[in-house]
């Protein structure tokens, strides 16, 4: 079954349409790459597709493992293997980052029917998940995302996603900000978390997070339309000639 | 006359020439005091064995302390205070006691920070000092453990109840200090005064929680005085009272001297909690973080008012304050005002405030990780008073604080649910 379907999106935030028409095939296993220049539409369509409630869905159709996305909120999406890490990761006073990824991952699973986990358990898990991406626990008992530098924020952003172990993780300029070393550490672990039956979008302005993250598609996206499809030496060809040949008037000029 | 006698007199002397503040004070423009003026409180025969052992732990609501020092009604409980064990170098005992103990000590600080001329209630209550709590560390003194001391109402109708506190830490000395009010149900009035000292390179944790009676009335004097390179960690806490003001006041006296104030209300109802801090800044060199949370439900009010003082010469201040109020109804109102009267030029004085329901993008953002409207929205509201609690050093209190945000949450309506 494909993962995602998304057929002539169409988005409003606040009355203005920002996605006009975006189609999308999505299967297990595979990388995809969004990318375009600022204000194409790449994040509201991130925010679409995690269920922002400032975002208005005015045409089309998105199915999600065959359930339409559009009649689920947030939460529901979440619980269904859905995850977003956020371009502004938002801290969270108070709360720490340990309490934080157990409540999370107990939502997930009081949601399907699962036992939770009780501090002591998910402390064990945690630690396990931290070894598989090599990271220490250095975060863990800070307030979410509170005082974090940029690179935390997003190692913080994927550290969420591997205890989650999402089915679609859409990933939101996870590398803007990252200086070289921040960016391997995170695409490493989004490598090592690759699953044969999940799959990850990737949405960025840059080539570079797709040389230690390799896709099987790379889009480009345009005032709210996919311009352009094709595979990894798309991107390559981007980063050589930037978008605006991409664009439809550029081919007929 | 005894000096105690004098003092007395004085302050009560100070009272009447003032009386009880209006809202045409600049101060009170936001707390009304008329119902405490035109209430008819009074004080009442001692009758220090009103609460069983069971029913002030049930009000104190903390995990059973030792050493502890209670207080029911203002009056010294030998029954239910547990002082054995103490160190070497560490008093703990009633303010009468002490007085006959050690008259220097006691007069050299006793209403000499908490100014009765200043303050009216401080007047009130220092014109009806009975007995209070005296705790002292000699020079070099450390103890982690803290000393409890708790003052319980009974909830005796129409009841008047003076507390007063004397903290002193003597030079190089650490200690930590959690001060509890809380009473039975029922209509009283508690007007306490404390008075803390933190000597040269001394240190103090000093936690104030306030969980009167729900129809009780809290007003309160906090006022610290520091010495060079001397440390003190300071918490206060309204959780309980119909009406309450408490007035913090802090002065860092010495080069060196750091001060943390931080500060936490929980509210419903038709609950009024007002702090008035004052942070004086009177030598160079010294370093004050504030911070004060508030939740506020239902028609629940919160008042924060922040003046800090920097003084001439008080050159390299490094100063920061924030006060962050949670609204979670229509109703609910929160007043913030930062007063920064800054009189030396090399300073570093920041202030920010925020006031508002709780944020739709990190709404969203919990959301997006499974957890419901119901769930983000408590996580959220605890999150505000964890993150004061969370600042709390010590284990032991911070232990009993977090159970008692939890117990006080749990109250809350939680405002209406959005859909």
């Amino acid at each position: 079954m494909t993962i995602l379907e998304v057929r002539n999106l169409h988005a409003t935030v606040e009355g203005k349409e920002i996605l006009r028409g975006i189609d999308l095939t999505v299967s297990p296993g595979e990388v995809h790459a969004i990318m375009g220049p600022n204000g194409s539409g790449k994040s509201t369509l991130a925010q679409v597709l995690a269920g922002h409630p400032a975002y208005q869905v005015t045409q089309g159709s998105i199915a999600y493992l065959g359930k339409d996305l559009l009649d689920l909120d947030p939460e529901e999406r979440a619980r269904e293997g859905l995850f977003l890490a956020f371009q502004y990761p938002v801290s969270v006073r108070g709360i720490t980052n340990a309490y934080f990824l157990r409540a999370a991952v107990n939502a997930v699973r009081k949601a399907r029917g699962l036992e939770e986990y009780d501090p002591i358990d998910f402390l064990e898990i945690l630690q396990a998940k931290l070894k598989t991406i090599g990271w220490d626990d250095s975060l863990m008992n800070r307030p979410v995302n509170e005082g974090f530098s940029g690179g935390e924020k997003k190692r913080n952003e994927i550290l969420q996603m591997a205890v989650l172990e999402p089915t679609l993780a859409v990933l939101d300029e996870t590398d803007s900000g990252l200086d070289i070393d921040a960016l391997k550490t995170v695409a490493e672990a989004v490598t090592r978390l690759k699953r044969p039956e999940s799959a990850t979008i990737l949405v960025t302005h840059y080539q570079r997070l797709l040389n230690y993250i390799i896709p099987d598609r790379v889009h480009v996206l345009l005032e709210g339309r996919m311009v352009k499809s094709g595979g990894r030496e798309l991107a390559l060809e981007l980063e050589a000639r930037g978008y605006d040949w991409t664009r439809p008037e550029a081919a007929v000029a | 006359m005894h000096w105690l006698g004098a003092l007395r007199k004085q302050a009560i002397t100070r009272f009447s020439q003032v009386g009880f503040p209006s809202t045409h004070q600049e101060d009170w423009r936001f707390t009304n005091v008329q119902s405490i003026a035109e209430g008819a409180f009074a004080i009442g025969t001692p009758a220090p064995n009103t609460l069983s052992e069971a029913q002030l732990n049930e009000l104190a609501g903390t995990a059973d302390h030792e050493p502890r020092l209670v207080f029911v009604d203002g009056v010294w409980s030998a029954a239910l205070s547990r002082l054995s064990g103490l160190p070497r170098g560490v008093r703990v005992e009633s303010l009468s006691h002490a007085v006959l103990e050690t008259p220097e000590i006691v007069s050299r600080h006793l209403a000499r920070y908490a100014k009765y001329q200043e303050n009216s209630f401080t007047a009130l209550s220092t014109a009806f000092l009975r007995d209070g709590a005296f705790v002292h560390f000699g020079r070099d003194v450390e103890w982690d453990h803290p000393i409890q001391i708790i003052f319980a109402a009974s909830g005796s109708e129409g009841l008047a109840i003076y507390p007063r506190c004397l903290v002193v830490v003597e030079e190089r000395a650490k200690a930590v200090v959690q001060e509890l009010h809380t009473g039975a149900a029922g209509r009283y009035f508690t007007n306490a005064v404390t008075e803390v000292v933190v000597s040269s390179g001394a240190r103090l944790e000093h936690c104030r929680i306030q969980r009167d009676a729900e129809d009780a009335y809290h007003v309160a004097t906090t006022q610290s005085h520091q010495g060079p390179d001397s440390v003190l960690e300071s918490c206060s806490v309204a959780f309980g009272a119909g009406l309450s003001r408490h007035d913090v006041g802090a002065v860092l006296d010495g080069p060196g001297a750091y001060l943390t104030l931080n500060g936490l209300s929980v509210l419903s109802g038709r609950q009024h909690a007002d702090h008035h801090t004052v942070i004086d800044h009177a030598q160079p060199h010294c370093e004050s973080h504030e911070l004060f949370n508030g939740v506020f439900d239902e028609q629940a009010r919160g008042v924060f008012n922040g003046r800090i003082v920097v003084r001439p010469g008080a050159q390299r201040t490094d100063s920061k304050q924030t006060n962050n109020n949670l609204l979670l109804s229509k109703e609910a109102r929160a007043d913030s005002q930062p007063q920064l009267e800054i009189y030396a030029d090399d300073v570093k004085c920041t202030h920010g405030a925020t006031l508002g329901p709780l944020d739709d993008t990190s709404m969203f953002y919990l959301r997006s990780r499974g957890i419901d409207v119901r769930e983000a929205r408590k996580l959220l509201t605890y999150g505000f008073g964890a993150d004061i609690v969370g600042r709390v050093r010590s284990e032991p209190i911070r232990r009993d604080l977090n159970r008692m945000l939890v117990d006080r949450l749990s109250r809350l309506p939680m405002g209406e649910m959005p859909s």
